[in-house]
């Protein structure tokens, strides 16, 4: 819908300038730490194949590509970081948009930006703490404790269930249990895990400062190692600041092999699910094969961050331009 | 059958329930960063005006309802039915008590309403924000008293009783709001 107003960027303009500040604190913050800032190309041949995020597509036809060759925008900059990380950059951080189909809503928007940065050396508890080094600071928390959470800990605490050990039968008397009806027919249990997460647990966590959540079942690894003591857990976690998912990191798996067989099962889910099949990545997988540097890796998204710094309600409070308006 | 994917969710849709109409409330995209995506709304219940929560997985489809808002005049009940005519068409309706429900007392002969019609059925009735009704029964009028602000129970001719203010006599219009049942001000024919 156009209407007269409608040229107006959606965030004050003294929004945007606080948001300016949080983005050069941020660059300091690296450049103290010795933390190159790259740049790398939002489009890519190939693209994510996790089913539960989907890629915008659009073709490039031009000097030596006549037919045309179709390409993706970035849903995240993790796969060519990686690459830069195989090559030996060291720690390297990205700040830029990222694009995503299908979501928008007052904490989502198509494109948004985020900070993506990967640590050779560290594991997810050492990236979780300089983590909260950057954060705190900018959502002022300074001082205030750091809480960390298992996964397993934060369902029980605060739906009294067990989400490693519980049935997809007994995680449905769950969520019935919270007022979550419909989805009679639903026996996948990562379903009722993620219904279970935001409409219980997510909106406890994180109330009186940051919450990490940590060690995730393995069916939801994503790129994360698996514990070697423990393979049902993934080496992954999860920023919260009330209520708001703020970042995930991961212990990054660096097995090629192990990568391949993920990338292999996604497509399948997404060949069941009937969605659009998608090139995998192949360049990360050799950059894999050749031999990447033990490290973690996290993606913050910078408009909830800033949103939360200035205590707004919506994205569109603290972006120039949405979905609604570009 | 007309359906609504959960991208076009907001405000106002009305869809089908377990065999009952509903109005979106409010519609909330949640997605945890690496996991399934849902809607998660708050629906009124067009029949009864209960509002409930449901949780949609993102991208599912729901069948719409098929609900019509449409202006027509209150002209008469009838001991059974509401009866209301379409102002252009002439077209009657009758409404039976349970669409009507606590409104019947803010429905005055000749008023225009909007009727809901589900199905070409009418299933609820929003009468005019402001209504004028006579008063037919309240304690006696404490004649120029307009400022102890205090206020006494006044029984209309429609049946609706509205708290007013103590100078109001019986035979007086009042203008009340039908939306928070207040008293607004004294009315002329």
């Amino acid at each position: 819908m156009t209407t007269s107003s409608d040229w107006r960027p959606t965030a004050p303009l003294q929004h945007l300038q606080q948001r300016a500040r949080i983005l050069a604190r941020i660059r300091a913050f690296f450049a103290e730490r010795g933390v190159m800032e790259v740049e790398t190309p939002v489009l890519s041949t190939a693209a994510i194949t996790d089913p539960h995020i989907e890629s915008f597509a659009t073709r490039y036809t031009g000097p030596g590509h006549a037919p045309g060759t179709m390409l993706y925008l970035h849903t995240s900059p993790e796969f060519p970081m990686k690459r830069l990380l195989a090559a030996g950059s060291g720690p390297i951080y990205q700040l830029g948009k990222v694009f995503r189909q299908g979501e928008a809503g007052r904490r989502h928007n198509p494109e948004f930006t985020l900070l993506e940065w990967y640590r050779p050396g560290f594991d997810h508890h050492a990236l979780m703490d300089e983590v909260a080094a950057l954060a705190a600071p900018l959502l002022g928390l300074e001082g205030r404790c750091v809480e960390k959470l298992s996964y397993q800990e934060a369902f029980l605490r605060h739906a009294a269930i067990d989400p490693l050990a519980a049935s997809p039968d007994e995680l449905k008397a769950c969520a019935r249990g919270l007022g979550i009806s419909g989805f009679d027919d639903e026996s996948e249990r990562n379903v009722w895990l993620d219904l279970i997460l935001t409409h219980a647990v997510e909106p406890q966590l994180g109330r009186d400062g940051l919450c990490f959540i940590h060690d995730y079942p393995a069916s939801q690894a994503a790129l994360a190692r698996l514990n070697p003591a423990k393979p049902q857990l993934a080496e992954r976690f999860e920023l919260y600041y009330r209520g708001v998912e703020l970042a995930n990191g991961f212990h990054e798996l660096a097995d090629a092999g192990e990568q391949r067989k993920r990338f292999v099962a996604e497509l399948e889910a997404r060949k069941e699910q009937g969605l659009d099949m998608v090139p995998l990545d192949e360049r990360l997988l050799a950059a894999l094969e050749a031999g990447f540097p033990p490290c973690a890796g996290v993606a913050l998204g910078v408009d909830r961050l800033v949103m939360l710094a200035l205590g707004a309600e919506s994205l569109a409070e603290v972006m120039a331009f949405t979905i609604d308006n570009c | 059958m007309a359906t609504y994917s959960t991208s076009e969710f907001k405000r106002g849709l009305k869809i089908m329930l377990d065999g009952d109409p509903y109005n979106i409330v409010e519609n909330e995209f949640v997605k945890p960063g690496k996991g399934q995506a849902f809607n998660r709304v708050r629906v009124r219940n067009l029949k009864t005006g209960r509002v409930i929560e449901r949780t949609f997985k993102s991208g599912e489809t729901v069948e719409a309802a098929d609900v019509m808002d449409t202006d027509m005049q209150y002209l008469y009940n009838d001991g059974e039915a509401y009866h209301f005519m379409h102002p252009e068409s002439f077209e009657q309706i009758a409404a039976d008590a349970s669409a009507i429900g606590d409104e019947a007392k803010w429905l005055k002969e000749q008023d225009m309403c909007i009727v809901t019609l589900w199905n070409g059925v009418p299933i609820s009735v929003t009468p005019p924000n402001h209504v004028i009704l006579t008063v037919v029964e309240t304690d006696p009028g404490v004649r120029g008293d307009t400022a102890t602000g205090g206020t006494k129970p006044a029984i209309c001719d429609t049946g609706a009783v509205v708290q007013v203010p103590l100078f109001i006599d019986v035979g007086d219009l009042l203008k009340v709001d039908t939306r928070s049942g207040e008293y607004v001000s004294r009315a002329k024919e």
